[in-house]
């Protein structure tokens, strides 16, 4: 059987344009770690084969973009038309997922002032909040996208008892490397900043450093495990 | 060279043509909000079109330049005095060692950019120099400028100038720029639709005071999404028409996030980001459909119009 690509039949993705420079690939419309490991291994693909005139590949849950420089293609022509033409060129099911995948290890204190929404969450899940601790770091995290700030990690895989909705008024200033749990997610603040996630921990490790190369700690698709430590 | 900064303005920043290639990290374009000003500007003073400028907000700095400049000013109609010399827009201006610039209030239009000949130096972060204002880097560590910082402006040597000069000629920035009202953006559509149809298009929507460079928000008739239904966060980038719950349409900007969770309703082709650029809580705006050839015809009447302008200020420039 020939090999399907994103063009062909089985689950066709939805092709979008997101403007005169975008192209968006619909894989999907839920939080799904199944449907977000093919938006991973579709964005590698796209990677591995990417022409000059790609300006960036965007992952999210279950959709990526692909941004074009319009510059650096003929004129004349529609930039998208070339960028929907590469798209649908690659294999959508290329799923069996051989790719390395990086386990990044993030030590983190919780509770106390560090987590100060440890006790809360402990309540509204029925636990003790040592329970919370052990369920949280339990569990190997996949980063499904970063965004709302810059090396911000949306992490998928919370144990379902952990999840809590956001505060109903965020506070004014989460201090960096807060680590939260936000419905059925949990992420880690980069930077000081607003937030509405409930903190149950904080890491002294530097998400973003825009002076490092790269500057994000973790990147889409990436593994992440907490590690508890002692509170200060 | 250096420029002292007496008085901030109201949000000062330095920005250049963008920062690409990092949205997958979450991190946004940045860049001027009005990249037709801003490179008119850089193009008025000998640079390119994408140098490092201010970015000045409604309410203008006050800066003391300690050496000899060339400068532009272009964009929003400002009020800009050197020692107390009223000075124009859209043409070079070289001013003398030891001179104020005095910028005051945006009389029409949001954003004016200084330029300033050899542009400003501040380290590159991730190949661009704009300030990310959200991610705490870039321009002047990573924020609006205060009163007593530095500016280093990248000059090859002195310019001889011993009063004010203002040259004759200058550059007429419409149709680009116009402050017409209400003004007038067009856009194609987005993955989700209004009800009703042309609800979009037929009214005026009015700029709300809380709009910033991340996006132009708006006051009006509550639009409904067809489909109300929840969405997960997918890409989006400047120009997307997004609909929170609330019914009033957001336009992002150049400092938008990466990823957003609301309807789209529409996306602002790229010629006529200048104009939202310039728009000001109060102002009324219209939306204008189109589709994707309007939208490639009028990128190449832009990109056209600023080739022509480059080529005439050099043959300018060139001939003193």
């Amino acid at each position: 059987m020939a090999r399907r690509t994103a063009g062909t039949t089985g689950r066709p993705p939805g092709i979008e344009r997101l403007g005169e420079d975008g192209v968006l690939v619909r894989l999907g419309t839920a939080i799904d770690p199944r449907i977000n490991a093919r938006v991973h291994a579709l964005a590698r693909h796209l990677a591995a084969s990417r022409p000059d005139w790609v300006r960036d590949i965007v992952p999210a849950y279950a959709s990526l973009a692909v941004f074009v420089d319009p510059g650096k293609l003929p004129r004349a022509s529609d930039p998208l038309e070339a960028a929907i033409t590469w798209v649908q060129a690659q294999p959508v099911d290329a799923m069996a997922d051989t790719a390395i995948q990086n386990v990044i290890e993030i030590p983190v204190r919780y509770g106390g002032e560090d987590g100060p929404d440890l006790a809360d969450v402990a309540t509204h899940a029925g636990l003790d909040p040592v329970d919370v601790i052990t369920r949280h770091a339990a569990i190997d995290y996949t980063v499904a996208m970063l965004g709302f700030a810059p090396g911000f990690p949306y992490l998928l895989g919370l144990d379902p008892s952990l999840a809590m909705q956001r505060l109903h008024t965020p506070r004014l200033r989460v201090p960096a490397g807060s680590v939260g749990i936000g419905g059925a997610q949990t992420g880690i603040y980069p930077r000081p900043g607003p937030g509405g996630w409930r903190i149950i921990g904080c890491t002294d490790v530097a998400l973003f450093d825009p002076r490092h190369s790269p500057p994000s700690l973790l990147s889409a698709g990436d593994r992440v495990r907490f590690v508890p430590v002692g509170s200060a | 060279m250096m420029i002292r900064v007496l008085t901030s303005g109201a949000l000062t920043t330095v920005q250049d043509g963008g920062r690409d290639g990092y949205r997958h990290l979450g991190v946004g374009g940045t860049g001027a909000l009005d990249a037709y000003s801003h490179a008119v500007a850089n193009l008025l003073v000998g640079n390119r079109g994408g140098a490092a400028a201010l970015e000045i907000t409604l309410a203008g700095p006050r800066l003391r330049f300690e050496r000899a400049a060339r400068i532009a000013l272009c964009g929003a109609d400002i009020d800009a005095q050197c020692d107390g010399v009223a000075i124009p827009a859209w043409r070079p201006v070289s001013i003398p060692a030891g001179a104020t610039l005095a910028l005051g209030a945006c009389r029409r239009g949001a954003r004016v950019y200084l330029a300033i000949a050899g542009g400003i130096a501040v380290p590159t972060v991730l190949g661009s120099s704009s300030t990310d204002l959200r991610g705490g880097f870039g321009g002047v560590e990573g924020r609006a400028l205060v009163a007593g910082d530095a500016l280093h402006v990248a000059t090859d040597g002195e310019i001889p100038v011993e009063a004010l000069q203002v040259a004759r000629w200058w550059i007429d920035p419409s149709p680009d720029i116009a402050f017409d009202t209400p003004t007038i953006v067009r856009v194609l559509p987005g993955r989700d639709t209004v009800a009703p149809a042309g609800a979009l298009f037929d009214p005026e929507w009015r700029v709300a005071v809380a709009s910033d460079r991340q996006g132009v928000r708006l006051e009006g008739e509550m639009l409904r999404p067809v489909d109300p239904d929840e969405r997960i966060s997918e890409p989006v980038s400047p120009g997307t028409l997004q609909l929170p719950p609330d019914g009033q349409p957001i336009v992002l900007l150049a400092d938008a996030q990466t990823h957003g969770g609301y309807p789209r309703i529409g996306h602002v082709i790229r010629a006529d980001w200048p104009r939202l650029g310039q728009l000001r809580p109060g102002d009324r705006l219209r939306f204008e459909p189109c589709d994707r050839a309007q939208a490639l015809d009028a990128w190449r009447d832009r990109c056209n119009r600023l080739a022509r302008i480059e080529l005439a200020i050099s043959a300018r420039l060139r001939s003193g």
